[in-house]
């Protein structure tokens, strides 16, 4: 939809409930029988109970969320309505629009209805309202009547509703593909491309896709999750990565649709909805048909410095995006074992999972959405290693059936010996097919010394294939001794995850981070970036996305 | 210098002293076939290597193929005449560190890290600062002598440089793990420069630390002292101890 044209009615389509009902056809995540491992480490009604206090821990931070709003929503809410564009200097409109309001302190009715107002008085599509309401005094415009306020709600729920439509419509294209070409078996192969510029990484995608990718990541930007603005659209410059703009998504994607096509075999693509612009990345992929999204909701705060009531109302509404549009979230606990000893903070990363579940949860994502993350990042001067990687991400998949998993491969011990590096990755490999990851991100020989070259993807995949092929019904083959290395280690972190959510379900999630409970890292409630963006709801807030997003649309 | 340094020439070892075998993996943009495998010697021939033995060619996506080829190279280096600054370091245990320098300095010294610009990695500055160090060589957090301050990831240059002014720092870390398009170079490049605004350059210790860091390039840089990988926390608070009390002579 083009923003400079008029707002087209509703075809009375009634598409809202269809992706996320029926969810697209069933990629990753193959359901491992875990009855070889089942029960010889932690028994249901343990697993029941951490889900418990997951579930009690987020519920003062979801009662926090439903009552705020944060500038980035309301540029996400702007974007529905085909407001893709940017000014002079690349500002993009929406924040030109958004930053006005917030400056006018009107916000906190929300951005829908001040479209919604200007379209009203007169605006003929959603760029003059835009332009309208720049230009007018908003602090000295009279409240509108009962009636009129009425009707500004009626149009944009409407309008709503039609624009809602096209973004289901356009997700239903990209499930109708992949059930069309099928998906391959889990663990689906997960790699990254990083130029820069959008159109190598397209060179690079295919080649990947050629050598048996199933997923590309495109990395961002680095620094990218800082900016309180999406970027607008094609780019060929990037460091460590290239930005993420709705343009470079359809570039990506439809050179992917077309690789699919050739091959025969749906490749996935992947972008990040983190940092200041989650739910504007979420909406923008979604609309250009992604199929995954890196979305987590502490890690912004943990890793880099975002405020926290910030983050964890973004990541709300970005979930809320994700669950309508059938999109698989990938959460990212690996980074705790990073920052912290792997081996000390293992439990860290199980206690995260279960609250990022009940926050993905409560946003309405499904357990086939849920990639929840973990890493193989024991430090292999240790004794043991591989016994303890694979309690450990067996315990993860027992607690977390029927979710894909997504398996990261070692990088903070990665060394620039490569020969070295590639055997190192092959164990992860060994990991990720004996638990059914569902999404397994391949480690690369050159990890510890630059973005991966085309050499790299290669020797990863060609060495992941072999794992895959060699060690396929290993899982079923055996069963682990009850008082074993690998059961004691699941056991043993499992225990740990319990003590650390019942502390933080006592404390309180956000002084529990302040704490560094997690990561090794401390933050408080007000600090870091992207506080100013955060503002309370008025009694007159309106937001029809979210009315959709949350199923509580009132029937026109 | 030089002058006084015998001629030592060595070549690549690869089963026999001076075979000159090297190994090498690359890949060309064409599909695989007889033609593509001569491309691929052909390359090793100009780059002077002889004998090269191509010794796999496999298809690495539809257009671009992925080769593993042995040479020998007919070059030599002598080895005598290589002059390459390394940085010297005394080196004490950690508690032997700590009351060497309750005893020489007398204070604890300040140190202030961070990994500036836009690079978002902390793990090398944490590894040297945090506390819990990196295989099993405990970070400057944990030497009760140092008083480290890790800013963390994506500071900016004046921050740093401005936090250690007004802590009246002993010595700066900066950390530069990204290096895509030289982005670390010209970051580190922009930071002595405004370190010598600041009138800090030539007081406070500047060190240069990462992945694709050496000594040598850190001197070229402006640095008072480079740590590439391997790099341990055990060596640069031995490297701060000593140049500090160096200092103050």
């Amino acid at each position: 939809m083009s923003a400079g044209q008029p707002l087209s009615a509703s075809k009375g389509r009634q598409a809202a409930d269809r992706i996320c009902e029926k969810g697209p056809p069933r990629t990753p995540g193959a359901r491992l029988s875990v009855e070889s491992m089942a029960n010889l480490f932690v028994e249901d009604s343990q697993v029941a109970q951490a889900r418990e206090l997951a579930s009690r821990i987020t519920e003062p931070v979801l009662g926090f969320i439903s009552q705020h709003t944060t500038v980035s929503i309301e540029r996400t809410v702007l974007r529905l309505y085909g407001l893709s564009g940017a000014g002079p200097r690349g500002v993009p409109l929406v924040n030109t629009l958004v930053d006005r309001l917030h400056a006018a302190g009107v916000l906190d009715r929300g951005a829908a209805w001040w479209l919604g107002r200007a379209l009203r008085m007169g605006a003929n599509s959603p760029l003059d309202a835009v332009e309208k309401l720049i230009a007018l005094p908003l602090e000295r415009l009279d409240p509108p009547t009962a009636e009129e306020d009425g009707a500004i709600r009626e149009l944009m729920r409407k309008e709503t509703r039609a624009a809602v439509d096209e973004l289901l419509r356009r997700c239903e294209q990209r499930d109708a593909l992949k059930k069309e070409l099928g998906t391959a078996k889990a663990p689906l192969r997960y790699v990254i491309v990083a130029t820069g510029n959008i159109f190598d990484d397209v060179e690079q995608a295919k080649a990947a896709a050629q050598a048996g990718a199933d997923i590309i990541a495109v990395i961002r930007s680095t620094a990218q999750s800082l900016l309180d603005y999406v970027p607008h659209g094609a780019t060929t410059e990037g460091y460590g990565g290239t930005y993420a703009t709705q343009e470079n998504f359809r570039i990506m994607r439809e050179a992917l649709d077309e690789e699919s096509k050739r091959l025969g075999r749906y490749i996935h693509l992947t972008n990040y909805s983190s940092g200041l612009c989650m739910s504007e990345i979420a909406f923008a992929a979604a609309w250009e048909r992604l199929d995954m999204l890196l979305n987590d909701a502490m890690y912004g705060i943990l890793f880099r410095d975002i405020n926290m009531q910030r983050t964890f109302i973004d990541q709300y509404f970005s979930r809320r995006i994700c669950a309508l549009t059938g999109i698989i979230i990938n959460t990212g606990e690996d980074n705790y074992v990073t920052t912290a000893d792997a081996f000390d903070a293992a439990y860290t990363v199980v206690a995260s999972e279960f609250i990022n579940e009940a926050f993905g949860k409560r946003a309405g994502l499904k357990d086939w959405q849920l990639g929840i993350g973990l890493a193989y990042e024991l430090d292999p001067a240790l004794p043991q290693t591989f016994l303890l990687e694979l309690g450990q991400a067996m315990l993860v998949r027992r607690c977390f059936p029927d979710a894909p998993l997504k398996y990261m491969p070692p990088t903070k011990h990665k060394s620039g010996d490569i020969f070295w590096s590639h055997a190192y990755d092959l164990m992860a490999d060994i990991v990720a097919k004996w638990t059914g990851q569902g999404i397994h991100l391949l480690g690369m020989m050159t990890e510890a010394m630059h973005t991966p070259l085309m050499m790299d993807r290669y020797v990863a995949l060609k060495g992941a294939g072999y794992v895959y092929r060699a060690f396929d019904g290993i899982a079923d083959e055996f069963v682990l001794k009850p008082d074993g290395v690998i059961a004691g280690r699941a056991r043993k972190v499992f225990g740990e995850a319990m003590e650390l959510l019942e502390e933080v379900e006592k404390t309180g999630l956000m002084p529990a981070i302040g704490k560094a409970r997690f990561g090794d890292i401390a933050r408080t409630e007000t600090g870091g970036k992207g506080l100013e963006g955060v503002l309370g709801k008025g009694e007159h807030y309106f937001n029809p996305f979210l009315e959709i997003l949350e199923g509580r649309s009132p029937k026109a | 210098m030089s002058e006084t340094k015998a001629k030592q020439i060595i070549r690549p070892y690869g089963d026999r002293m001076d075979d000159g075998i090297v190994q090498t993996a690359f890949v060309l943009p064409v599909p695989p076939s007889e033609k593509a495998k001569e491309a691929a010697r052909l390359f090793m021939k100009k780059m002077g290597f002889v004998d090269a033995k191509v010794a796999t060619m496999e298809r690495a996506a539809e257009n671009y193929s992925f080769f593993v080829v042995y040479g020998r190279s007919s070059h030599s280096i002598d080895y005598g005449e290589i002059d390459v600054p390394e940085v010297i370091i005394k080196k004490m245990g950690r508690v032997q560190l700590n009351e060497w320098i309750g005893k020489t300095i007398g204070r604890r010294l300040v140190v202030l890290g961070a990994c500036t610009g836009t690079d978002s990695h902390t793990v090398g500055i944490d590894a040297i600062m945090n506390m819990k160090g990196f295989d099993g060589d405990f970070g400057l957090e944990r030497y009760p002598m140092f008083d480290a301050r890790n800013l963390g990831a994506q500071v900016p240059n004046e921050e740093l440089i401005a936090k250690a002014k007004a802590a009246n720092a002993d010595a700066i870390l900066v950390s530069q793990i990204v290096t895509q398009r030289d982005v670390h170079l010209d970051n580190s490049r922009d930071f002595i420069q405004k370190a010598k605004d600041a009138g800090i350059y030539g007081k406070t210790i500047l060190l240069l630390g990462g992945p694709r860091i050496d000594h040598k390039l850190a001197l070229e840089l402006g640095f008072e002292a480079g740590f590439g990988p391997g790099s341990k926390a055990s060596d640069v608070a031995n490297y701060i101890a000593h140049a500090v009390a160096e200092k103050a002579k």
